[in-house]
């Protein structure tokens, strides 16, 4: 009965979106009518609370069904086994499409109702045409769920035990990178809802970016997190040391990221300065699209292979129809209002806008590159011809632009709003400037050899690093909001990022050996001895577990990478052992034995690579801090007017 | 003229759309086809993998008459499937030689045992050399070979009982 | 769930049911002695795809046909020829499909010019924002 309920909560839940949909569009169609705006709010604030809390029901009862390994569900028979740790049960809810898609939509009623619940900034008129789009939106996702993946589907007659989760899944990353990334996609979504709601009343101006701000802040913080925890887990999980492959369904995470970091500030010109209206309205309907194509991307699988995904060509299709309606309705509303607005501002040149403009335009030209790199193998197929497009492509095209929008990250900040003094300007970069030619010539001298892309890389980290920071040079630290230390963490985690980047680049070392057990390998720093191999069970698995020794100086730790055999579904995958020290991390992996009883090691001595990672929680402390902040000046604003 | 342009990213998205739905309806094409078809052969000798069939050379196939290479391994599922049609191909008189991948003569004998030898040369192939220098991206594959040592055609996959028939046609016309 | 899905199509191409009995060439897993030309080695095989696997390079994937992939690089490395060559034999035999750097040609031309093309439209379109300078103030 769990089931039915779980699918009655989502058929409700999905009737009262039509319902706000229809009344935002009678209240907004009619002006002589018995439904006000006023009457309108009233009505869907509820409505809209009550569809939030259906679709967490729903959510939960598929959780529940997973926990109880109620085989007769479709998915849980699919997707699950008895024999589970009871965390990935949970996760396993969301481990496959259509648990995915649900929690996708959970989401998204829980931000809408949200947004019926504490949107107080923004004008009523423009508040009911936001809800109608958020109903719009959260519509055709339902329909999806119910029409072509419904996720309580039943098995006749139920098989005693499932199939089980993919054990590259059986992870915790898998606990709350989906969660993650989700929160980011439905918070751009409702950006996305208060750029149609704007386009349709022509309310664009710095009240409306206000309000839409703290969302776009708080999606961008989840996307951050969610493309942070993905890079780490596939870090430690696949086993090659890697962290970035540019592959296509990491790339589906990376371009409505792109697209919120430029959003992201082009709403401050737009909420500061009373420019780019255009712009932002249309950089928040391209950020909703790059994550709906993110989420087209990965479940059509169009560009994986057939050996990866069985291919629903209908699930791609829906959600392809899906993304027609909504970009295509938003692009075509852009068209035709978007001229009826009053043109913004402009700007001086040299000045904090015009440096958020280059900024807005650098990262566009990158999420252009991104997309159509991704894109281009099916470009390329139509002509016949079978194509790749990866690292080497991306590093030589969005890399040097890449490096140029960080140099001006450092830059920006220093610059004053509206107009600033060339000479000026230039005396206030000149110590960070100084910082990185410094850091160049060093590296350059002790370290020759290395890559012009990691040497500019660590050059400019060093530079922007001392940047990042240099707002707050001379400033009552007391009385310098919470934003601009958001700011401040969040471009000083970007510099520290790079640095990770460049430095795992550039100094890497590699160690691959087949070693008999009290062989001692040498890796960077360390020597690392194969003391024994043994067997260990998990729940679910077991494993040949290497125990190596690795020594620096004097002080040595175990570590303890494994192979690990599934039963359900039958599958081999590489545990990778990793230490951690403050100088960067020891990655060992243990392979197979050959015939002359030797095992195979992969051992890597990765300088700083934790910087990556690290950076990225800097960035998202950041984002943390200036939303934390923005929202208490907002409040803070609303009280002084009453 | 500023009009116009408010409707350029409604065409850039419809241009996204056009490229994104015909990589989802267009019958894709996942497999990597080797592009050595239309070449000659590469140089190759092969020792022989097992006792009763002789090793392979790329000699063999300039002796005018055209025939199959079949890259093929025991430890694969469906080279194990297409072996009745191999069978089938020699019964119609069609020379079959084979690259034996990654194998142990002993997996391979036995093989042999259970599903029948169509093959009149079995090279060993065992770190993979001749399977790459032939563009070929896994077992089983079939290449039409004519007499003059050139590769006609590729078949990627299990040779169906279908796919003889075709097979058959391509060897007369690499002969004629 | 986008990181979930590629870590499942990565898996799926490492065949877990019918491999080969054979351990991996020796060079597969195991470095040239030479450093400069290991390094020169690692840096092609990170731009060459596995055909097997089709979404990973050779040089971080499981899939044996990988291995024996990095076996041959790693011999003709030693064997002194230039990665340009080898590469050039890949594609001969598996076409452009199996380098992740496209090489120029007709097809590929509109993607190499798209980065400038990006920027150039991208300047035209921020020009809007800024103030046309009078003559004799700039």
């Amino acid at each position: 009965m769990i089931a039915e309920g779980g699918l009655a909560a989502l058929w409700f839940a999905a009737a009262l979106a039509l319902l706000q949909l229809v009344l935002a569009a009678v209240a907004l169609s009619r002006r002589q009518t018995a439904i006000g705006v006023e009457d309108m709010l009233a009505a869907v604030r509820p409505i809209a609370i009550v569809q939030g809390v259906l679709v967490v029901l729903a959510m939960l009862l598929l959780i529940a069904v997973f926990v109880e390994s109620d085989m007769s569900v479709r998915l849980v028979a699919e997707d699950s086994s008895a024999a589970k740790p009871l965390i990935y049960k949970v996760a396993g809810a969301w481990g496959n499409h259509e648990g995915s898609m649900l929690l996708w939509v959970t989401i998204l009623g829980l931000a809408g109702a949200a947004v019926a619940l504490f949107e107080r900034t923004l004008e009523r008129k423009t508040l009911v045409a936001t809800l109608g789009a958020q109903a719009a939106i959260a519509l055709g996702f339902y329909a999806f769920l119910l029409f072509s993946s419904n996720p309580f589907a039943r098995l006749d007659p139920p098989p005693p035990d499932g199939q089980g989760l993919n054990p590259l899944l059986q992870d915790p990353g898998l606990a709350f990178h989906p969660p993650t990334l989700y929160l980011g996609y439905v918070g751009i979504s409702v950006a996305f809802s208060f750029a149609v709601g704007a386009m349709i009343t022509r309310d664009v101006g710095p009240a409306f970016a206000r309000a839409m701000r703290p969302w776009v802040l708080a999606a961008w913080i989840f996307l951050t997190i969610g493309i942070t925890a993905g890079s780490y887990w596939a870090y430690y999980e696949l086993g090659w040391g890697g962290w970035w492959f540019w592959d296509p369904v990491e790339n589906a995470s990376l371009m409505p990221w792109l697209a919120a970091t430029a959003l992201l500030h082009s709403v401050t010109v737009l909420a500061t300065r009373d420019g780019l209206r255009a712009w932002t309205i249309m950089l928040a309907v391209v950020a909703f699209s790059m994550s709906m194509i993110g989420t087209f991307l990965v479940r059509s699988g169009i560009l994986t292979s057939v050996h990866a995904f069985a291919i629903d060509p209908k699930r791609g299709a829906f959600i392809l129809a899906l993304l027609v309606i909504y970009i295509g309705g938003a692009l075509a509303l852009f068209a035709l209002r978007v001229g009826t607005i009053r043109q913004g501002n402009t700007f001086e040149p040299i000045s904090r806008e015009g440096a958020l403009v280059v900024n807005n335009l650098l990262l566009s030209v990158i999420l252009g590159i991104v997309l159509i790199g991704t894109l281009y193998p099916i470009v390329a197929a139509a002509f016949g011809t079978q194509l790749s497009v990866g690292h080497p492509f991306f590093d030589s095209t969005a890399g040097p632009i890449a490096l140029a929008l960080v140099a001006l990250m450092g830059i920006g900040p220093l610059l004053r709003w509206r107009r600033d003094d060339l000479r000026a300007g230039l005396k206030r970069i000149a110590i960070p400037a100084a910082v990185g030619v410094v850091a160049l010539v060093a590296l350059l001298v002790l370290a020759p050899g290395i890559h012009i892309l990691p040497l500019l890389g660590l050059a400019l980290a060093a530079g922007v690093a001392v940047a990042s920071v240099a707002p707050l040079w001379g400033r009552d630290l007391k009385r310098t909001p919470l934003f601009t230390y958001g700011m401040v963490i969040a471009h000083l985690g970007i510099a520290v990022s790079l640095a990770g980047m460049a430095s795992e680049s550039a100094f890497n070392k590699e160690t691959l050996v087949a070693t008999r057990i009290g062989e001692p390998q040498h890796v960077g720093p360390y020597t690392v001895t194969l003391l024994g191999v043994r067997p260990v069970v998990g729940v679910n698995w077991s494993a040949v577990e290497g125990v190596l020794k690795a020594s620096r100086g004097g002080a040595s730790t175990t570590l303890l990478p494994q192979s690990r055999f599934f039963s359900t579904p039958p599958q081999m995958t590489n545990e990778s052992a990793i230490k951690t020290v403050l100088d960067g991390q020891l990655y060992t992996v243990l392979g197979n034995q050959d015939d002359a009883g030797r095992w195979q090691l992969r051992l890597w001595w990765k300088p700083f690579v934790t910087l990556i990672w690290a950076g990225g929680a800097l960035i998202a402390i950041g984002g943390a801090l200036s939303l934390l902040g923005r929202l208490r000046r907002e409040r803070r604003a609303r009280r002084g007017e009453a | 003229m500023k009009r116009v342009l408010l409707w350029v990213p409604l065409g850039a998205f419809a241009l996204l759309f056009a490229v994104v739905a015909s990589g989802l309806f267009r019958p894709s094409d996942h497999l990597v086809h080797s592009q050595m078809v239309g070449k000659a052969l590469p140089q190759f000798t092969l020792p022989k993998m097992v006792p009763d069939a002789p090793g392979l050379a790329s000699t063999t196939f300039t002796d005018g008459k055209p025939r199959l290479l079949n890259v093929f391994a025991s430890w694969c599922i469906p080279c194990m499937a297409e072996s009745p049609n191999l069978m089938a191909l020699k019964q119609h008189g069609v020379e079959i030689d084979a690259v034996a991948v990654r194998d142990t003569p002993r997996n391979v004998e036995d093989f042999l045992k259970r599903f029948g030898n169509p093959y009149a040369r079995i090279g060993d192939d065992r770190q993979s050399a001749v399977q790459l220098a032939l563009g070929s991206s896994g077992v089983p594959e079939t290449y039409v070979i004519d007499g003059h040592g050139r590769i006609v055609e590729q078949h990627i996959g299990d040779v169906r009982a279908e796919d003889v028939p075709a097979l058959l046609a391509a060897l007369k016309k690499a002969g004629g | 769930m986008k990181r979930a899905a590629a870590l499942a199509l990565l898996v799926v191409a490492a065949p877990a049911v019918a491999d080969t009995p054979l351990p991996p060439a020796a060079l597969a897993d195991t470095q040239l002695p030479d450093p400069h030309q290991e390094a020169e080695a690692r840096a092609l095989m990170e731009t060459l795809r596995c055909v097997v696997c089709q979404g990973q390079s050779i040089a971080q994937s499981d899939a044996d046909m990988a291995g024996q992939m990095r076996a041959m690089v790693r011999q003709r490395i030693a064997a002194g020829e230039k990665p340009r060559e080898i590469r050039k034999w890949l594609i001969d035999r598996y076409g452009d499909y199996v380098s992740y750097d496209p090489p120029w040609s007709a097809v590929t031309a509109p993607l190499w010019l798209m980065p400038l093309a990006l920027l150039i439209i991208g300047a035209w379109i921020a020009r809007a924002s800024f103030k046309r300078r009078k003559r004799g103030q700039g």
